[in-house]
């Protein structure tokens, strides 16, 4: 470096900025750069030369001005000239000047350009260094483009000094950052890992840097570099403090080093050789006694330093989380901090634990700090730590001290900041339901959650907690009763009354035996909260209104008296005013019996993921939660198998048949006033107004999944014929699911089957938004747990063995419900093909496809249908059927159209099958065990024994067989356990009669069929198909 | 009704701060500096709403005052109020500057709680404000009971801005004609916009309660007192239409009756005694232009300009004006200038970025000029100048939009002393305001 000479001192500069210093106003100021820049602007006319010191003298006077604020027009060329000179300090006033101001469509780019090329190409170290510096801060693409070639060759070159390798190894690493295309990998690559092994610390620690941001993009060409790295930090951690000279830093060996290195080891795993894994384990091992021991120095520097590598050799061994005793040894090391005073440790230490809780090596040592982090989040007073004790608290909840950790947040949260309550009730909303081991703590938690930060509640929250009362039924008596006491008080929160107003609306009944909690007692309470609630929980309440007058028909004439007051009947909102008048007038003209049935108790909802996790992983962003979910995914499998309640276990999803049976299984409630008995749990739907708006929805995903809930599962019970005593359907009729429907709707008349058909879904459909408003707690986050609970529909035979309606495929797109009826030998089906957007599908074509043999057994004609459906609409097709003689396999219909340009390509088989022709044939015993004896021919004889799929329940079971078609025949067989049927099979060419029997074992749950019909074949299939059923 | 009032000095310290409303809160006053005083880019409004307070400002030299209200108030209400907080606190310490604020503070909070009550603007008069907000030495002590009482009667009686019992050995009163003018030219000579705003000051040594009259050449009152005199009207336009100016719009003083001004035109008053205000007009019409400059620019090549600047004085050659000052703008980068002039002195100020040319005196009919070389830095900015305008300092002892003063008649029924025993002065004074010509 060039001795400084004695005018370098720019006294003009420093008298400059001494002027603008003492300015007393902004005016001042300006009128003092308006003169030095006229001052600076006659000196660079150009009539006389400048010589360098004054060229960098003024160039720097101009720097200052920009940097004040100011906007500077001219002086670039006396910068760029300073570039070509010999001087230090006059070059590096020019390339300073240069990486400020320099604009990218500058004319002189060029210029500078060659600048920098003469530089890096001269043999100064400095200068190379000094244009290498330039290079990086302006690090524009121009740059990136010009240089891109020569850096690396500068970098790699043998002769190339430390300092200036170190430069270009920051310099490319900068371009590698803003330009990463215009940097090619090369042989460079190779040897530039080789740089870890480099004498010069300050190379290796600018290498490293390099390394790992290469590493990252490109993790196999830098595998090498893993031994290297190892042997370099082994060598700095076991070195002596004094070994390192320049790059021990406050008694700590390299620590910027040791940091890098360890950072680059995260790009990877643990390292496969045994050597080099055993040398990296003996290093952490080292970095972990070092903290043990007393420090060296008392300043802060000194400690920062070492836990900075600390925590790093923490991170990298939780990413590795290979090494228990690693992992517990760190654990035990934040565990120490956790207390410390020093506030940045403290936070550190927590959010370390944090991802230390989702290993499962750890997780138990981690546990031990419960109290630590409980007493962090009590008492400490810097709000970001408290937040992830809060999250540390979140991750380290499992079933063992869920409750004392769900207690901790709950009364945190009454202290909590604002910004992060709603996190806090999302978390304690889900922590209470994963871990709930008895059902009436999760409803205390929640229902006092709702208390304490009930505008944080969001709605997933209360949706999750109907969803699981209404799934379980051993809570529902206590939540009800909880619930009837939490809204006594005399200021709840509106949360708290949509739950309260849900509850007692389907569970009220359980409670009312208690005279404090009587029905009338019930309504006021609710009616009391009424005014103060917004619009959607008046609706709320108003269903639940209606619930009551079922539940509890000596209230009726005080509820008619609110819903007949102006204030609901003749109310500005329009949804209200729609419940009170329907709600009115059904009540007045429904019987009792189809109050029943349109009020039954909801249906329990399909399992799927909680929303309210959808909506924290979305709150916090993409891999911020960590996912103690998937790492614990197979504890929880365990721990939780036994209830079905929780979050992401695996059987989440029921299949439908499943969930048929347990809806036809309803464990007696228990309760001490029976809940009136309806023929059937069909659609309350229906009845529930229709708000314009709500028809407008387009059919959303959510709706879809109610609908198939609705649908698939009621129809069941309907085509079924009812188990109960008011049922009034004879099995013999044609039984339509609609027919009941049409009940409410319209008169009963005959004709009106194919129209109820037609209406039934449409009405249905439109319907279900409503439904999810008020009733249902699903929500579109549940849209892709929607479609994986109906891709099992696409198998839908089994489902309508023994119906003959319901939804027999659903995507985000599409949605098919069908309607069947069938008569001797001939069948009619109706296919409704929902359009759940709201864009029109082109080109709508379906085609019904019957492989051989089934081609000549039999015979389906579908009717042509139009090419289009608008959004949201309905189409139907009607499809003809003849059975010519008995078939086993199942007809497949092709769906094709156009959405937003794309060819949809759907498959689905219609459920056709053998049982459908079947005509039930009543018979006395007699007859009975005559026809058996005829068919005792082996071959005609099929017998199943089989394993109980489901409850077994008589009512049920009888449901299903006369479901199946044949005749259910009472009195026939000497054990009144056993069932017995008769049926005929028409065919267009021959009639097969068939008898069965099904023997029960309810100790050993498992059935025994006996199935006898004069075809072997028919006996066989028919075996088949009804053993799937139970 | 302003909430609160804040005074701060040009770093933004607060100097005076007196809230009178509780919707205005102790941050009102950083959200000023922070938003307005500290602004990054210049603020340039005098009304600026700050989530939602409104903050209205005037600027004193270094200092600023700032009246804040959450309420939807006359703006030009509050800033008459600032103006005229300000000619009181000239009035109490001289010229408005930091130091005079911190040695006054007390009288200004004083004088705060007198002008100003719950917001509502109060008597702002100074002469009457002298009586019982006293400075420094005079104490109130030494008003007997009497005095006190009968500046209470003062202070809440019918006339409210003078005291009874004023004597004067010699009764004596001074008018200033005080005008200044405003135009922008087009480089052609073509008047784009001109107006004056002028006020009558006046300074009346009057012994007792006496009853003023004024009169002067205002259109609609020679037309009304030509219709109520025996001449016609048009022999009246004919005889004073010559000197008779169209006034646009004007205010007064409170002590002028606005009855009589409104029933029979004529401005009567019971002055205040010492300096105030009478009146304040705008006239647009028939303005007399005193000077009219006349620019030549000539780019030559892309590093030479040159300007040449003519001025013409257009008045009375017995009248001279004076301090006149002409401002060249020159280009953001100019290099070097070289000022030839006629007469006065010319330099180029580089912290101004203009030519700034200096006459003492010019007498009327008489003409000037200036030519400037102008050596340019090429830029590799592509940017053009925009040649800002050329503007105009001066004064001149006539009142250019031709307001005469016809007469000013004073009535003491009770002291015998008459209209002619009184002396009188007139002066006409009009300046310079923004007086710019487009080159």
């Amino acid at each position: 470096m060039p001795a400084v000479s004695k005018g370098d001192g720019m006294r003009g500069l420093a008298v400059f900025i001494s002027d603008i210093r003492n300015c007393k106003s902004k005016e001042a100021e300006i009128k003092r750069i308006n003169k030095e820049l006229a001052n600076i602007r006659s000196k660079f006319k150009g009539d006389k030369a400048l010589d360098g010191y004054s060229k960098k003298k003024y160039v720097c006077k101009l720097l200052f001005i920009f940097l004040l604020g100011h906007d500077i027009d001219f002086g670039h060329m006396e910068a760029v000239n300073l570039l070509s000179s010999n001087k230090y300090t006059e070059k590096q006033i020019g390339y300073l000047f240069i990486s400020v101001l320099v604009n990218s469509n500058s004319d002189l780019i060029r210029l500078i350009n060659n600048a920098i090329k003469n530089d890096l190409s001269s043999r100064n170290p400095t200068f190379m260094n000094l244009a290498l510096h330039c290079i990086a801060n302006v690090g524009s693409r121009e740059m990136a483009e010009a240089f891109a070639a020569d850096v690396p060759r500068i970098l790699v070159a043998g002769d190339t000094m430390d300092s200036v390798k170190q430069s270009a190894a920051l310099c490319l690493l900068r371009l590698n950052r803003t330009s990463p295309d215009l940097v090619p990998m090369g042989e460079w690559t190779a040897r530039v890992v080789h740089l870890l092994n480099d004498q010069h610390l300050g190379v290796v620690t600018a290498a490293t840097s390099l390394i790992t941001t290469l590493a990252q993009k490109n993790p196999d060409d830098f595998k090498t570099s893993v031994s290297l790295a190892v042997a370099r930090l082994s060598r700095i951690v076991t070195s002596a403090s004094t070994d390192l000279q320049d790059y021990t830093y406050y008694f700590v060996a390299a620590p910027w080093l040791s940091v890098k290195l360890l950072r680059l080891l995260q790009c990877y795993p643990p390292p496969e050789d045994a050597a080099i894994r055993g040398r990296l384990t003996e290093c952490l091992e080292t970095i972990l006694n070092k903290a043990q021991e007393p420090p060296k120095s008392k300043k802060v520097q000194h400690s920062n330093a070492k836990n900075a590598v600390l925590f790093e050799a923490i991170s990298l061994i939780i990413h590795h989380d290979s090494e228990p005793t690693l992992l517990v040894r760190a654990c035990n090391q934040l565990g120490q901090f956790l207390q410390h005073r020093e506030t940045n440790l403290r936070y550190l230490a927590l959010e370390s634990m944090c991802t230390l809780a989702s290993s499962e090596f750890s997780h138990e040592a981690v546990k031990t700090h419960i109290d630590t982090v409980i007493n962090a989040l009590k008492t400490e007073r810097d709000v970001s730590v408290r937040q992830r004790a809060v999250d540390l608290l979140y991750a380290m909840c499992d079933r063992s001290n869920a409750k004392q950790i769900v207690a901790e947040m709950l009364s945190y949260l009454e202290t909590a900041d604002y910004s992060i309550r709603e996190e806090i009730v999302l978390k304690v909303a889900i922590l209470a339901e994963k871990y709930a081991v008895d059902y009436t703590w999760y409803v205390d938690t929640i229902l006092n959650l709702i208390r304490i930060a009930g505008d944080y509640v969001s709605e997933e929250v209360w949706y999750r907690v109907i969803q699981i009362v209404i799934n379980r039924d051993d809570v529902q008596g206590y939540a009800a009763k909880t619930v009837f006491e939490a809204l006594q008080a005399p200021a709840c929160h509106e949360n708290l009354v949509k739950v309260g107003g849900y509850i007692l609306g389907e569970f009220g009944n359980l409670i009312a035996g208690d005279p404090r909690s009587s029905p009338l007692v019930q309504f006021n309470l609710l009616h009391s909260k009424f005014h103060l609630c917004s619009v959607p929980t008046r609706a709320l309440l108003l269903s639940a209104y209606i619930k009551f007058i079922n539940l509890f028909p000596e209230v009726k004439g005080t509820i008619q008296e609110v819903l007949r007051s102006d204030s609901q009947l003749r109310n500005a909102d329009v949804e209200l005013q729609q419940r009170a008048v329907e709600y009115l007038r059904l009540s007045c003209i429904a019987s009792t019996d189809i109050l029943a049935t349109v009020l039954e108790e909801m249906p329990p909802f399909p399992e799927r993921e909680s929303s309210i996790l959808a909506k924290l992983k979305r709150k916090k962003g993409p891999g911020t939660v960590p996912d103690i979910e998937e790492n614990r995914k197979e504890r929880n499998a365990n721990v939780n198998g036994g209830t079905n309640h929780t979050t992401t276990t695996p059987n989440a999803k029921t299949s439908p048949a499943s969930f048929v049976g347990d809806l036809l299984a309803p464990a007696p409630p228990p309760t001490n006033r029976p809940r009136p008995v309806s023929s059937s749990s069909f659609l309350q739907t229906p009845l529930t107004p229709l708000p314009s708006q709500a028809c407008a929805i387009p059919l959303a995903a959510s709706a879809g999944t109610f609908y198939q809930v609705a649908a698939a599962a009621s129809p069941d019970l309907l085509g079924l014929g009812s188990p109960s005593p008011l049922s009034s359907t004879p099995p013999a009729l044609p039984p339509t699911a609609a027919s009941l429907l049409i009940d409410v709707f319209s008169e009963n008349s005959p004709g009106a089957a194919a129209a109820a058909a037609a209406a039934a879904a449409p009405i249905a459909v439109p319907a279900a938004p409503v439904a999810d408003d008020n009733f249902s707690s699903i929500t579109p986050e549940s849209l892709h747990v929607a479609d994986s609970i109906l891709a099992d529909v696409q198998e839908p035979t089994d489902k309508f063995v023994c119906k003959n309606n319901g939804v027999l495929y659903e995507n985000q797109l599409l949605q098919i419900g069908l309607k069947c009826e069938y008569r001797q030998s001939l069948g009619r089906m109706y296919v409704f093909f929902g359009n759940k957007t709201s864009t029109q599908f082109l080109s709508f074509a379906t085609s019904v496809v019957c492989q051989e043999p089934l081609a000549s057994q039999l015979n389906v004609h579908p009717k042509p249908v139009d090419p289009t459906v608008d959004g949201g609409a309905q189409l139907q097709q009607i499809i003809n059927i003849e059975c010519v003689s008995d078939f086993v396999e199942a007809a497949v219909l092709n769906i094709q159209f156009r959405y937003g340009g794309i060819l949809q390509n759907i498959a689905v088989k219609l459920p056709i099958t053998l049982n459908k022709f079947f005509q039930p044939t009543e018979m006395i015993s007699q007859d009975f065990f005559q026809r058996w004896k005829q068919l005792s021919a082996p071959q005609q004889e099929v017998q199943n024994i089989f394993k109980a799929k489901h409850s077994m329940d008589t009512e049920v079971t009888k449901a299903k067989i006369i479901g199946f078609g044949v005749a259910l025949l009472d009195g026939v067989d000497p054990n009144p356990s056993n069932f017995v049927g008769a049926g005929v099979i028409h065919t267009k060419t021959t009639q097969v009669g068939c008898l069965l029997r099904l023997e029960p074992n309810t100790q050993a749950q498992m059935y025994r069929l006996t199935l006898r019909t004069s075809r072997d074949t028919v006996s066989q299939r028919l075996c088949d198909l009804l053993s799937d059923q139970f | 009704m302003i909430g609160g009032l804040f005074i701060y000095n040009h770093k933004g310290e607060v100097l005076i701060s007196r809230v009178y409303r509780d919707d205005i809160g102790r941050n009102a006053v950083d959200a000023f500096r922070v938003n307005v005083i500290h602004a990054r880019q210049q603020v340039r409004s005098p009304v600026n709403n700050i989530a939602r307070t409104s903050f209205f400002h005037v600027k004193r030299s270094n200092i600023w005052l700032a009246a804040v209200t959450k309420q939807n108030v006359n703006a030009a209400m509050v800033f008459e109020f600032l103006y005229k907080m300000c000619d009181v606190m000239t009035a109490y310490f001289g010229k408005i500057s930091e130091e005079n604020i911190k040695n006054n503070f007390v009288l200004i909070y004083e004088l705060l709680d007198e002008i100003l009550d719950f917001g509502y603007p109060q008597n702002s008069e100074t002469g009457a404000l002298k009586t019982f907000i006293t400075q420094q030495g005079i104490k109130s002590q030494h008003h007997t009971k009497e005095e006190q009482s009968q500046i209470t009667s003062q202070v809440t009686g019918q006339i409210g801005w003078r005291r009874e019992g004023i004597k004067y050995r010699r009764n004596e009163l001074f008018l200033d004609v005080l005008e200044s003018v405003n135009l922008l030219m087009s480089p052609q000579g073509q008047v784009l916009s001109a107006h004056v705003s002028g006020r009558v000051v006046m300074k009346s040594y009057l012994s007792g309660m006496p009853e003023c009259k004024f009169g002067m050449n205002d259109k609609i009152i020679i037309d009304k007192q030509g219709k109520g005199g025996t001449t016609t009207t048009d022999e009246a336009g004919k005889s004073s239409g010559k000197q008779a100016i169209a006034i646009d719009d004007c205010t007064f003083h409170q002590c002028v009756r606005l009855s009589k001004f409104d029933t029979e035109r004529s401005i009567s008053f019971i002055p205040p005694d010492g300096e105030y205000e009478l009146m304040r007009y705008r006239t647009t019409k028939d303005i007399i232009l005193p000077f009219r400059v006349i620019p030549l620019v000539r780019e030559v090549g892309r590093t030479k300009l040159e300007v040449k600047v003519v001025i013409k004085s257009n008045f009375k050659p017995s009248l001279l004006a004076q301090k006149i000052e002409v401002r060249i703008p020159t280009p953001l980068n100019t290099s070097g200038v070289q000022v030839i002039c006629m007469k006065g002195k010319a330099k180029y100020k580089a912290s101004e970025n203009a030519i700034v040319w200096k006459i003492k005196r010019m007498a009327g009919m008489k003409e000037s000029q200036i030519s400037a070389e102008i050596e340019l830095l090429p830029t590799n900015d592509k940017k053009k100048w925009a040649r800002p305008p050329i503007s105009m300092n001066f004064e001149v002892p006539f009142a250019p939009s031709g307001l005469k003063v016809r007469y000013l008649k004073v009535f003491e029924p009770k002291l015998n002393y008459s209209d002619h025993d009184v002396i009188k002065w007139v002066r006409y004074i009009g300046r310079s305001g923004i007086y710019e010509t487009r080159c």
